[in-house]
């Protein structure tokens, strides 16, 4: 990853932050799904900036700082821009950077697109998905079978 | 294979050939050695050739022999919609092979007429039954059971989803009236809602089918099914005529196509009208064509073709009992 190229360094240090997170390459226009997940409202109290359609629209950049995302955020994240990029952030150096993984399986995570599916019901049961990649990111219910390829974020828990 | 007396060394071998199948069926899942029968996906070829080379062996049994391969076990059913068809055939079934069955429908006062969840249905039958058999309206609701129960459940069909049975005695009927082996069949009427077609078809191309389907416009599969099928290795062609391919095939699967489905009466009277199989339609098929439907029919074919030696659906209807006799020895034994 040190082949980056200068616009996007000079990016990172145009904004610099202290200490947090900076969540780079998010597919265009997902940033505030982004926020969404790390349940940054109008009532946080965050200090965040979102770059949204960078360089000609191809990608969208959040910045928190003072904060360091928990795992589960992380998979979540993969599920709407499964190429972004995590880095964090101490003392406003770059301690970690790796790319943002797709699971295999999510449970709890998705609601399933379809009314009728036993998921969607008062049943004690969790919405559970298997995860395959293809043109994009496909979520394959393990109850009744549907398939979520787009607007995945829409239904997000 | 199957004793219908008192076979000793046949038994003996019998309960090898089938406990072989279970050690392998255990070392696999380890965690959850239970056997459910919630999709036909989840089959392999392999397998479904082995539960319809056991419906062969136990469909004697089905013509009125006697059996006492369930005897003590006992099936419960449980239908939160009606299908007295699928229900009583379970029934026969069972009893067929010597076992009992409760059924655990919602009648009035009972805990589902309550309200009460099916997840603490299911489990509460696991202690009285040692396998359950399940029709709910919901998708998915037999693969929610078998995770809550610790006996076997069988799919007796949830939602617009599965109905793993229906497909497998389809399937029997194709490999015992015709070949199952590169079959030609044509699948016809609504196959956008009818809920074994995509099953079918899935199962079918395992077999390398080639698969016509036949529908009207407002009933055809939908693409990602499609889409689906192909990529599973399925040989599919598409047509709105059912002349175009009635010549050429070895099978007709004739689906219900109801009138709910269109907005416009008059639209579903022409579709009714020129999809409807008449001694007609049949003058220039191949002389070993064979007639299928999942039954009821309303209509879609004519009562002057059941005399016919291509009509198989009321055959086919019985085959259900030794196909789920198969089954339900394989859950339980
Ligand atoms: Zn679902």
């Amino acid at each position: 990853m040190k082949q980056e190229n200068q616009p996007e360094n000079r990016e990172l240090r145009v904004r610099r932050i202290q200490n947090g997170t900076v969540i780079d390459h998010i597919a265009a226009g997902q940033a505030l799904n982004v926020l969404r997940i790390l349940g940054i409202t109008d009532r946080s109290t965050e200090v965040l900036s979102v770059v949204m359609n960078v360089s000609d629209r191809k990608k969208d950049i959040v910045k928190i700082e003072d904060r360091e995302l928990n795992p589960g955020e992380v998979d979540e994240i993969a599920l709407i821009s499964p190429d972004a990029i995590i880095n964090i952030i101490r003392d406003y150096k770059v301690v970690e950077k790796y790319k943002v993984i797709l699971p295999s399986e999510i449970e709890g995570v998705v609601r399933c697109m379809n009314p009728n599916c036993i998921t969607n019901t008062d049943e004690p049961v969790k919405p559970r998905f298997t995860i395959h990649r293809g043109d994009g990111v496909e979520l394959h219910c393990m109850y009744c079978r549907r398939i979520i390829t787009d607007r995945i974020a829409d239904f997000l828990i | 294979m199957v004793c219908l007396e008192n076979g000793n060394i046949e038994r003996l071998v019998h309960y090898f050939l089938i406990h072989e199948n279970d050690y392998i069926q255990v070392m696999e899942g380890r965690e959850n050695p239970i056997q459910h029968i919630i999709n036909i996906q989840s089959f392999s070829r392999g397998e479904i050739d082995r539960i319809l080379d056991r419906a062969a062996q136990l469909e004697p049994i089905a013509h009125g022999g006697v059996s006492d391969i369930m005897a003590g076990r006992i099936l419960a059913t449980l239908f939160y919609e009606p299908s007295t068809r699928t229900r009583l055939s379970f029934d026969v079934a069972m009893k067929r092979l010597g076992g009992n069955v409760i059924d655990f429908g919602p009648t009035e006062g009972s805990s589902v007429a309550k309200g009460e969840n099916l997840a603490d249905t299911i489990s509460v039958m696991g202690g009285y039954a040692d396998a359950i058999v399940l029709r709910h309206p919901r998708e998915g609701a037999a693969r929610m059971a078998s995770e809550f129960s610790s006996v076997p459940v069988i799919n007796a069909g949830d939602g617009a989803g599965q109905h793993p049975t229906q497909t497998l005695l389809d399937l029997y009927t194709i490999r015992k009236e015709s070949k199952l082996n590169k079959v030609k069949i044509a699948i016809v009427g609504d196959l956008k809602y009818g809920r074994t077609v995509y099953s079918l078809a899935h199962a079918l191309s395992m077999y390398n089918a080639e698969i016509y389907l036949v529908a009207p416009d407002q009933l055809r599969m939908p693409d990602s099914m499609k889409r689906d099928l192909v990529n599973k290795g399925a040989r599919i062609t598409e047509t709105g005529n059912p002349d175009d391919v009635i010549g050429v095939v070895d099978v007709l699967y004739i689906t219900r196509i109801q009138k709910e489905r269109f907005p416009d009466p008059s639209e579903y009277q022409a579709v009714a009208g020129s999809y409807k199989i008449t001694e007609e339609t049949l003058k220039d098929v191949k002389d070993d064509l064979i007639i299928m439907h999942p039954l009821p029919r309303v209509g879609e074919i004519d009562p002057g073709v059941d005399k016919s030696r291509h009509a198989v659906y009321f055959k086919q209807s019985f085959y259900g009992v030794p196909v789920r006799m198969a089954i339900l020895s394989m859950v339980m034994e």
